[in-house]
């Protein structure tokens, strides 16, 4: 079942429609509900390598539907700690559950600064409106 | 130059359901409603309706029609009888594909041509160029709307009887006159029911209460590639020739059409490439464009919502385009195994 619109207040977000949720000095990446939406059915996760590095504003995976691949856009910088296997099998638990089970992956974060440049869930509220 | 999108009769009624609305050849599109996979398989297990009528319909009357399609068409036009279609090519000097078609003849000297929507004014041009007296030319797309049924369950739900594949006759469905076309672009059992303009929301609105899933651009994409029937100006362009594209039965090469010399020579010597159908060996989606190692390339790509793999077709060099060669292809980047199969790729009960 796809999940219905929601943008959870406890995240940060990319205006690439990507979230963080920062743990301490990790953090979890995923998709919006928005970016899932636009893409429709997912059906492939081309995850990256543990142990390689992501930077922000940079491409650090790929997500595909039947129809459209899109980058995934890093909204922090750092290390890949973990990648969701689960959603490499099941990319569609990312349009289920996209803040939940359909997280991407892990990293540790090796510029806490660049979390200051991102949205919170309202402000990425105003400018998923505006699309 | 930015031109405004048309709009099929159709238009609202796909707003409505919710549908998800793209430009494709100049016209807003359904490309999805509840979604591409549910809307696949709702085809292959019982009964989808699509909106195809951005096609082209044209009109070839008169005494001289029937000569005139035989020098213009790949296929034997002297061998199609009334109330029979034929799946043929509007080739070029060099054999290359302007366009595929289907013909349908309904009594001596009058005949329709349902082009591809992408080259509704190349097509209708190619063949008004080449008109010779005793035959008339006319483009009536905006006359008609064409929405095709498919899925194994669709004549039951439309409660029309079963016919053989590509034959047509005039019939009606809950009191709307429709041309009845036993053709389709899914692999399934099915029809297109070709209607006046005006009735088309009527034929839309009573086709979906007999239970057909409505089904957009994507699933029809997806569907289609499963089958592997070709897609112009991606699988078949007017630089690819009929015989590498393998659609060598649409031609009558002892028929003397427009570029039939280049075709016969080709068909003699042997392509140096081929359209060959694949599935991926790994977990990647192969997408049109993508480069094949040792000198060939994609042309669809898609992942098949049957197989639950990544499914292509791609011109290959004819040495690799045997059942089983194995394939390498760049997925941006990335080299990604594939093999190739035969037709279809997705088979019903496979």
């Amino acid at each position: 079942m796809p999940a219905s619109e929601s943008y959870p207040d406890d995240l940060l977000y990319h205006p690439e429609h990507d979230w963080a949720r920062i743990e301490d000095d990790e953090a979890v990446l995923g998709i919006t509900w928005f970016a899932q939406d636009s893409l429709g059915e997912l059906v492939h996760y081309e995850p990256p390598e543990v142990g390689t590095t992501v930077a922000k504003d940079a491409p650090y995976g790929e997500i595909e539907s039947v129809k459209a691949v899109s980058d995934v856009i890093a909204p922090l910088s750092g290390e890949v700690l973990e990648v969701n296997a689960k959603a490499v099998e099941e990319p569609e638990i990312v349009n289920d559950d996209p803040y939940g089970e359909g997280w991407l992956i892990r990293i540790r974060i090796s510029d806490p600064d660049e979390a200051d440049d991102l949205l919170d869930a309202d402000a990425y509220r105003a400018l998923v409106a505006e699309q | 130059m930015e031109a405004t999108l048309s709009r099929t009769p159709l238009y609202a009624r796909h707003l409505e359901l919710g549908a998800r609305m793209v430009p494709f050849a100049g016209y807003e599109m359904p490309v999805q409603y509840e979604g591409v996979i549910a809307e696949h398989r709702a085809v292959r297990a019982d009964c989808g309706a699509f909106d195809v009528s951005h096609m082209a319909e044209l009109h070839v009357d008169g005494p001289t029609a029937g000569a005139f399609l035989q020098s213009v068409l790949s296929n034997d036009v002297d061998r199609l009888e009334d109330g029979r279609a034929q799946y043929t090519l509007i080739t070029n000097e060099r054999g290359g594909i302007v366009d595929d078609v289907i013909l349908y003849r309904f009594a001596y000297g009058q005949y329709l041509v349902i082009a591809n929507a992408s080259n509704r004014a190349t097509a209708y041009a190619w063949l008004k160029e080449r008109e010779p007296r005793g035959t008339e030319v006319r483009d009536a797309s905006d006359e008609y709307a064409l929405v095709a049924v498919q899925g194994p369950r669709s004549l039951e739900r439309l409660g029309l009887p079963d016919a053989k594949p590509f034959t047509h006759r005039m019939g009606e469905l809950d009191g709307i006159e429709v041309l009845v076309s036993y053709t389709g672009y899914t692999g399934e059992r099915g029809v297109e029911l070709c209607c006046a303009v005006e009735d088309a929301a009527a034929l839309w609105d009573r086709v979906l209460e007999r239970g057909a899933v409505p089904c957009g651009l994507g699933a029809r994409d997806s569907l289609r590639l499963e089958v592997c029937y070709p897609l112009h100006g991606a699988d078949i362009t007017p630089e690819t020739d009929a015989i590498s594209a393998g659609l060598e039965w649409a031609c009558a090469l002892h028929t003397d059409f427009t570029g039939v010399a280049e075709l016969r020579r080709i068909a003699e010597h042997g392509p140096e490439r081929r359209l060959v159908p694949f599935v991926m060996e790994e977990k990647a989606i192969p997408r049109k464009g993508m480069a094949i190692f040792g000198g060939g390339e994609v042309t669809s790509g898609t992942h098949s919502p049957m197989l639950d793999r990544g499914i292509g077709l791609g011109y290959v060099p004819a040495a690799s385009a045997r059942e089983g060669a194995e394939l390498v292809i760049d997925v941006r980047g990335k080299p990604r195994r594939a093999r190739v199969v035969s037709k279809p790729i997705y088979r019903k009960g496979a």
